[in-house]
Formats: structure tokens, C-alpha cells, sequence
């Protein structure tokens, strides 16, 4: 197992309140990692460290490192811009959150931002895209239509396709499941485990019984601290912390 | 004393009487509406009928004149016309570049309050102070002139805050969710606000544009104070030349003894509320079509 | 063809370039939003510095109590107060007409009827604020006033009450539209309370929503007060060139708005005191507005706090 990224001594606050305080944890390659946690215990936020969404809002602090292999470099580090971050790592949010233009478009729109110009080259990742994403043969013939029209779960796999268009290293999914009804969520994780050889996943969810399906590794964050990290089935099964046992047996949460 | 318990009394007359009530508000609410409306289409018919018979080819083609009969609003039309494109030359790029850095760009500190506090002032202060901002300071200060130019810009200056609260209300329907799509992969700010900012926003845009300069069309008093003419027989050839709008002319007209100049003013009251009626008709077409387009 | 590029340096040109390029365009949209400010100051200072040399000429006292108003005459008199209570008057007709009917059409639209019939009524409305004030000035002269003078034949042909209604009518629809906005943002919980309780729905508006909404309404009147007391057109045309200090509304009168025309029509040179009058005109005329607003705003201000 190769590590591809690694968060060391990361912590965290919004103007006075202390959200993560010192996480630690290996992203390994070509794997699914979960974050779990009951509400408010800084996965999300964790989370939007990898791209650094949070230099969009003012008002944040943070220190630590994220790095990333094979050079591990801090990608936290003021020298390296966030842009460029967001260029290697991809995001897809809770709410599926389409631009309210064709289909084809939006999976361009990543390709047009890294200044890609050539029109065959655009299609043919387009295509290769929405095949990944499982969602070729529902749309091919209606590329050029609005995004908007599509269902909630297309729509949910038209973002992880714009996402992978761009050939991300690490793909972050925030909770994408958690607006979807039952069918469109078990094509979201049946997606999201073939998805892994394609490229590394750090997934925020509240489903545990989707952690424990999906992920190979798991990590149980509490109050803003990583309680444990481990094997996902190691986690479930025979948790070596009792608030990670209290949590998945449903005491609290 | 033994109260008797309130369940035990009889309602109805007291339910009877409130639903009285709210018919009765019922119709007086509709009589409101309605009054506004009928002062509305008396004004139109009132001044349609007057002004109709003067309606005809010569008077859009003939200069003023003393004899009324023969006045014309050829300069009045072309005037409106020059003195608008500077007001949206100044106004539509000032105000909605100022919508977007409110919306996208400024932190929440104090220069930004004075900024938004200052914008709300601007839309509540009298037009004809303007124009005496605009008589000090362009004509004499900067020594414009009584131009098209000064016109056009004291004009782009009061119509600014609409389009600038229009930008920003229209920026403000855009979820934050679109945004962050925009940077996850990788757009810079700049990139988001064009690529998808702007276009998403354009419909609430146009709209407060069309309803400036609807406005500014049917804008008379600070003109005054820079001195349009009343008397101008001949057409502008740059941006430089004295000129006059529809409203100076109409009040020219309605300001004279004679009745025969009445019906010039109607005339030029009619041409004005069409133009003014049809930008505003536009105005609610395109939100309503944008609001079709983008729903969030 | 490589999507991924590798990571930059803080010196590398391209970053550079772009980071150059988004703070210039951060910078060129500040200097426009910051230029409103300017307007403003400009203003100020423009009536400010316009209006001065007239008090070093005019002692205070004769501006604020001399009996009339007369500037451009041989023996001038400066007593504002005869164009302040032109204004005062035709602003207090205009808001017995706009106030009441304003609110009620606010209520009626955001309480009592459907949202198609709301979808029908408000642009409709709103179009009463879109016609060009010279235009209603013709209508109060032309229209209006000849049918009030079969009601009160001893109405002058110049008069402050046509002005007032017609002005009244126009700023109806900025009373009711920031009201309807405000009633609208009581939340719905408030408004099935008193339902469930039985109440009508003419109880329900007048004793929960208009209260819940109150600062809206109240910032909505202030709103239409000082859209009266600008409004320039409409008296101009309507109530006639006459300063008096009278609050009869059969009479002509001026108010600050229509002699700041009435003097612009003419030729003033720069400088004179004819000249300096139309900028004090204004200067009075900007303090009543902004003092108008200012009270607005706080009374908006303290009860979004109170509310959130």
C-alpha cells in the first residue's frame, strides 16, 4: 500500500472556536478512506482542508500539514496556491450542484479552467468522464441539453464525472449521498468502490453502514480529535476505542 | 361570582362578524388597487386624447417652433436619445462593477458598511440635488458646459444605485454551492464571477438596467439646473453641444399659457410614457423569463 | 496532452501573471464601488461650498424669520420658512393619500389575495412609480385640477393639493412595495398562531403581521416621505411659483424643489446671490432627505437586532 497523502498535526479554528485540534491520519492510494463522526466533529472540515476551500472565507486559522506523495509537499504550505491545489484535487458536495448549463458543458468547464482548447480532446475526456461516472448511456444522446433537467442521482454522478474530467489525484466526497433517495445512493456506492482504481477517495459520510460497504479504511473524529484510524472492518467489528465502539453501536450520535 | 366556562358561550355571532370584516377589508382592499389603477388609465386616456391628433410624422421630424401647430420633438428625441447612451456609458459599467465587488470581493469590515450605507443614502436624496452637484461641479468646476456630456453623466450618477442594488439582489439569488463548484475545479475568482456569476445573474442585471434607463428617460429636474434648452433647432453633433430631452420639451410646453401647446405636451407626454411603459414592460419580461431559466 | 500540472513556485511567471491579474481586477471594482462614495461627497461638498458666501451675506436670523421670500426682487427677503411650509404642505397632502392607501394595498396584497392575483396587481402598481414625474405633473395641472375646482370652486388654478394628491398617488407604490416585502418576511408560524387561535385574517394582519413588520413598514413610509419631499416635477408644474408662508392648500405655493427650477429656468450668473439661493434651497432640501433617511435606516437597523 502506497500513501498518497498524509495529515500530520493539522488543527484548525474559525474566529474563537477551536474545530480540529491536531489530526493525524495517512490517505492511502487507490483507496476509499471515510470520515466519520457525529455532527460538528470537524469531518467536513477536514475535509475542505485537502482543497483548501477554506481561503475562500476570511475569518479561518490553520496549521499543520497536508502532504502530498510522491514529493510530499505541504499542500497547506502559503508558498503553494490553492488553485493549483484545487487542480490536483477533486470535490463533489453534499447537495449535487450542477451549473445550470449543458451536460457537456459542465464537464468542460475543469478542462477550460487548466486553459485545455482543443475540441477533440475535450470530448473525448467528456465521454471517458461520463463512462466512469456510469452515466454515458443515460445522457449520450442529450450532451448538449441543460444539466438542471437531469434526476438528483444523475445529477450527483454528472458531478463526480466534472470532477473526474480533470484527472484529480485525490477525489473528495462530501456526504454525496445524503440528498439522494435509497436507489439513486446504492448507484452512488456501487460508483464510488469501482471508482477506486481510478484514483485515491477521502469520503465524509453520516451513513456508517456506507463506511463500513465502501471504505477500506475508516477514521472516527470526535469533538475536532481523531479518536481512531484503521482498517474498515477492523473499525466496525473490533474497535480498539471505546467512543468509536459507543458511536458505531449507536449509543451516541 | 361563578364565571361560566368561555367553551360554553356561543361563537357564532362573533365568527359571523369577523368574516364581515374580512370581506369588508376584502373590498376595500381591491378598492385601493383599484382607485390606483383607474389614476393610472385616466392619466393615459386623458392624455391620449389630447395628445393623439398631434401625433403624426412631422411632429417627430420638425424642431420647436413658436407657432405650436408646427412644433416639433425632433431635437427632444434625439436629445433623450444621446443624453441615455452617455448615462449607460457611465451608470451600467460603474454599477454593476460596484454590485459585484459588494457581492463577491468585500470583507465584512468597516469600509465596506460605509460603502452599502452610502449607496443607500445616494437612492434616497432628491434628483434635483444633482443637478446641482452636477451645475457646480461638471459645468463650472470642470467646465463641461450646459452638454449632452454633463447631462448624460449627472443623469448616469443618479441612476447608479439601481443598478447597483439590482446587480447586487441578482448576484445574491446565486447559491453559494455554485460557487464552490466553480473553485473546486480549479477557477480562480475572477473566472467564477465571469463564467458563471455574471451570465446566471444577467436577467436580475438587465432587468435593473432597463429600469434605469427608463428612468433617466423620464428624468426632468436636474436637467433643469444644467440648463437644457428648450429652444434647440438643430441636432447635436457631439457630445459637446448644448441639447434638450423629451421631459424639458413637455415641460416647456405644459408651462404656457396657450391650450394649442397643451396639446403639444400631450402629444410629447404620450410619446414619453410609451417609451417609459415599453422599457418597463421589458424589464418584467426579461426577469420573468430569466426566472423561468435559472431556478435554484 | 497532460492535464495536471506540477505545482508553481510563488515566483513562477504564470503565477505571478495570475495573481497580478486578480488583484488588478479586485482593485479596478473597488475604485467603482468606492466612486459612489465620491458622489456623494461630491454633493455634499458642492451645496455645502456653493451655499456658504449667501450666509456670510444674509444673517441668520433674516433667513429664518423674515416674512418672505424674495430674492431676485429689489428689496430681496430670505425667509426660507415660506418655501420650507410650501414643501411641508404639499408632503403632508401626499402622505394622506400614499400612507393609508399604501399600507392597505401592502396588506391586501401580501395578506388577503392569491399569488396570481398578487402576480397581476404589483407590476401594475409598480408602473404608477414608473411614469416620468413631468408627466404626472401634467396630469395634477390639466386633468386633476379642473375636476376639483367643480368640487371647491374657490380652488386656484395653481394649487398645493392637486400637486399633493397627484404626488401622493405616485409614491403609493414605493409606501406599498417595501411594505408588502416586510409582511412577506414575517414568518408563516406567526401567522398561523393567531389563525389557529381563530382570529379573522383582518385581525391576524392589523395585531401580529404589521407589528412583526414594522420596521419594514415604518422605513417604507420614511421612503415615501422623502420621495415628497424631493419630488420636484409635480409642483413645479401644479402648485405654482408663489412662496408664502400658508398652509392653505386651495392657494399656489412653492415649495424648495420648484423654486431651485424656477430660478434655474432663467440665466443666473455665477456667484450671485440669486445664484447662491438655489444652493441653500438644495442644502435644506438635502438635510430634511438625509435627516429622513438616516432615521430610516436606525429604525431599521434596531429592529433587524431586536428580530434576528
Amino acid at each position: 500500500m502506497v500513501k498518497k497523502a498524509e495529515v500530520i498535526n493539522l488543527n484548525f479554528s474559525y474566529t474563537d472556536k477551536k474545530v480540529l485540534n491536531s489530526v493525524s491520519l495517512p490517505i492511502y492510494e487507490n483507496r476509499i478512506t471515510a470520515l466519520i463522526g457525529p455532527s460538528g466533529c470537524g469531518k467536513t472540515t477536514l475535509l475542505r482542508c485537502f482543497n483548501r476551500m477554506h481561503d475562500l472565507y476570511g475569518s479561518v486559522k490553520y496549521d499543520g500539514q497536508i502532504n502530498l506523495f510522491p514529493d510530499q509537499l505541504n499542500i497547506l504550505s502559503k508558498e503553494i496556491d490553492p488553485i493549483e491545489v484545487r487542480m490536483k484535487i477533486g470535490m463533489v458536495f453534499q447537495k449535487p450542484n450542477p451549473f445550470p448549463k449543458s451536460i457537456y458543458e459542465n464537464i468542460a468547464y475543469g478542462l477550460r479552467v487548466r486553459g485545455v482548447k482543443k475540441k477533440s480532446f475535450i470530448d473525448e475526456k467528456i465521454e471517458d468522464s461520463l463512462k466512469k461516472a456510469g452515466l454515458w448511456k443515460e445522457v449520450e444522446d442529450r450532451l448538449h441539453t441543460s444539466a438542471t433537467a437531469l434526476s438528483g442521482g444523475q445529477q450527483q454522478r454528472l458531478c463526480i464525472a466534472r470532477a473526474l474530467a480533470t484527472e484529480p489525484d485525490i477525489l473528495l466526497l462530501d456526504e454525496p449521498t445524503s440528498a439522494l433517495d435509497p436507489i439513486s445512493t446504492a448507484h452512488i456506492e456501487e460508483l464510488v468502490t469501482e471508482l477506486k482504481n481510478a484514483v485515491t477517495i477521502v469520503m465524509v459520510t453520516h451513513n456508517l453502514h456506507q463506511a463500513a460497504r465502501t471504505a477500506d479504511f475508516t477514521s472516527f473524529m470526535y469533538l475536532g480529535k481523531m479518536i481512531e484510524f484503521g482498517e474498515s472492518s477492523q473499525i466496525f467489528t473490533n474497535p480498539k476505542e471505546q467512543k468509536t465502539e459507543n458511536y458505531i453501536t449507536g449509543r451516541f450520535g | 361570582m361563578s364565571t361560566e366556562p368561555i367553551r360554553h358561550r356561543n361563537f357564532k355571532a362573533q365568527a359571523e362578524r369577523l368574516k364581515r370584516q374580512d370581506a369588508f377589508f376584502w373590498f376595500i382592499g381591491l378598492l385601493t388597487l383599484g382607485f390606483a389603477l383607474i389614476t393610472l388609465l385616466s392619466l393615459i386616456v386623458d392624455m391620449a386624447m389630447t395628445g393623439w391628433p398631434r401625433i403624426t410624422q412631422t411632429f417627430f421630424l420638425s424642431f420647436p417652433s413658436r407657432l405650436p401647430e408646427r412644433a416639433g420633438i425632433f431635437s427632444a428625441w434625439v436629445g433623450s436619445l444621446c443624453v441615455v447612451l452617455v448615462t449607460s456609458l457611465v451608470a451600467i459599467p460603474l454599477g454593476i462593477a460596484s454590485g459585484i465587488y459588494l457581492e463577491e470581493y468585500a470583507k465584512k469590515n468597516i469600509w465596506t458598511k460605509v460603502i452599502e450605507l452610502n449607496i443607500l443614502n445616494l437612492a434616497g436624496i432628491p434628483s434635483i440635488t444633482y443637478g446641482l452637484m452636477a451645475l457646480g461641479f461638471f459645468v463650472y468646476k470642470m467646465h463641461l458646459g450646459q452638454s449632452i456630456l454633463t447631462a448624460g453623466m449627472t443623469l448616469g450618477l443618479l441612476v447608479l444605485p439601481i443598478i447597483i442594488v439590482t446587480t447586487r439582489e441578482a448576484i445574491r439569488t446565486i447559491p453559494s454551492h455554485i460557487r464552490e463548484a466553480s473553485y473546486s475545479l480549479g477557477a480562480t475568482k475572477w473566472q467564477t464571477i465571469r463564467n458563471h456569476i455574471l451570465p446566471y445573474s444577467s436577467g436580475g442585471i438587465m432587468t435593473g438596467v432597463v429600469i434605469a434607463l427608463s428612468r433617466a428617460i423620464g428624468e426632468t429636474a436636474p436637467l433643469i439646473t444644467v440648463g437644457a434648452l428648450t429652444f434647440i433647432a438643430f441636432l447635436p453633433s457631439s457630445v459637446m453641444d448644448p441639447y434638450t430631452v423629451l421631459p424639458i420639451q413637455m415641460f416647456n410646453w405644459v408651462s404656457r399659457p396657450q391650450e394649442e401647446f397643451h396639446v403639444n405636451a400631450a402629444a410629447a407626454g404620450l410619446v414619453l410614457l410609451t417609451m417609459t411603459l415599453f422599457l418597463n414592460g421589458t424589464a418584467i419580461y426579461i426577469r420573468y423569463l430569466f426566472r423561468k431559466k435559472y431556478k435554484w | 496532452m497532460a492535464i495536471q500540472s506540477e505545482f508553481s513556485t510563488p515566483q513562477s511567471m504564470k503565477r505571478r501573471w495570475r495573481n497580478f491579474k486578480e488583484s488588478f481586477i479586485h482593485l479596478l471594482l473597488l475604485v467603482c464601488a468606492g466612486s459612489s462614495v465620491l458622489v456623494t461627497f461630491g454633493v455634499i461638498y458642492t451645496l455645502v461650498s456653493e451655499a456658504m458666501p449667501f450666509f456670510l451675506e444674509v444673517p441668520i436670523k433674516n433667513f429664518l424669520f423674515d416674512t418672505e421670500w424674495t430674492p431676485l426682487f429689489e428689496n430681496p427677503q430670505y425667509g426660507i420658512m415660506n418655501l420650507i411650509s410650501g414643501t411641508l404642505l404639499t408632503t403632508v397632502i401626499a402622505l394622506i393619500i400614499a400612507i393609508p392607501l399604501g399600507t392597505v394595498a401592502a396588506v391586501f396584497l401580501s395578506e388577503y389575495c392569491s399569488n396570481q392575483v398578487r402576480e397581476f396587481f404589483k407590476p401594475l402598481l409598480e408602473l404608477l412609480a414608473a411614469v416620468p414625474t413631468v408627466v404626472y405633473g401634467y396630469f395634477a395641472l390639466l386633468f386633476v385640477t379642473p375636476i376639483l375646482q367643480k368640487i371647491i370652486p374657490s380652488l386656484e388654478s395653481f394649487n398645493a393639493l392637486s400637486a399633493g394628491i397627484v404626488m401622493g398617488i405616485m409614491i403609493i407604490p414605493y409606501v406599498s412595495s417595501l411594505s408588502e416585502d416586510s409582511m412577506r418576511a414575517v414568518p408563516l408560524y406567526l401567522r398561523e398562531g393567531s389563525l389557529a387561535m381563530g382570529a379573522s385574517k383582518l385581525q391576524t394582519s392589523f395585531k401580529v403581521i404589521v407589528p412583526a413588520a414594522f420596521s419594514g413598514i415604518a422605513s417604507a413610509y420614511v421612503l415615501g416621505i422623502s420621495r415628497a419631499l424631493g419630488e420636484t416635477m409635480v409642483v413645479a408644474i401644479a402648485a405654482g411659483l408663489q412662496a408664502r408662508l400658508s398652509l392653505n392648500p386651495l392657494q399656489s405655493t412653492q415649495t424648495l424643489t420648484a423654486y431651485i427650477v424656477q430660478v434655474s429656468m432663467g440665466d443666473l450668473p455665477q456667484g450671485s446671490i440669486g445664484y447662491r439661493t438655489i444652493y441653500v434651497s438644495g442644502l435644506v432640501l438635502l438635510l430634511f432627505t438625509l435627516s429622513f433617511n438616516l432615521i430610516g435606516q436606525s429604525i431599521r437597523a434596531r429592529m433587524e437586532k431586536k428580530y434576528k
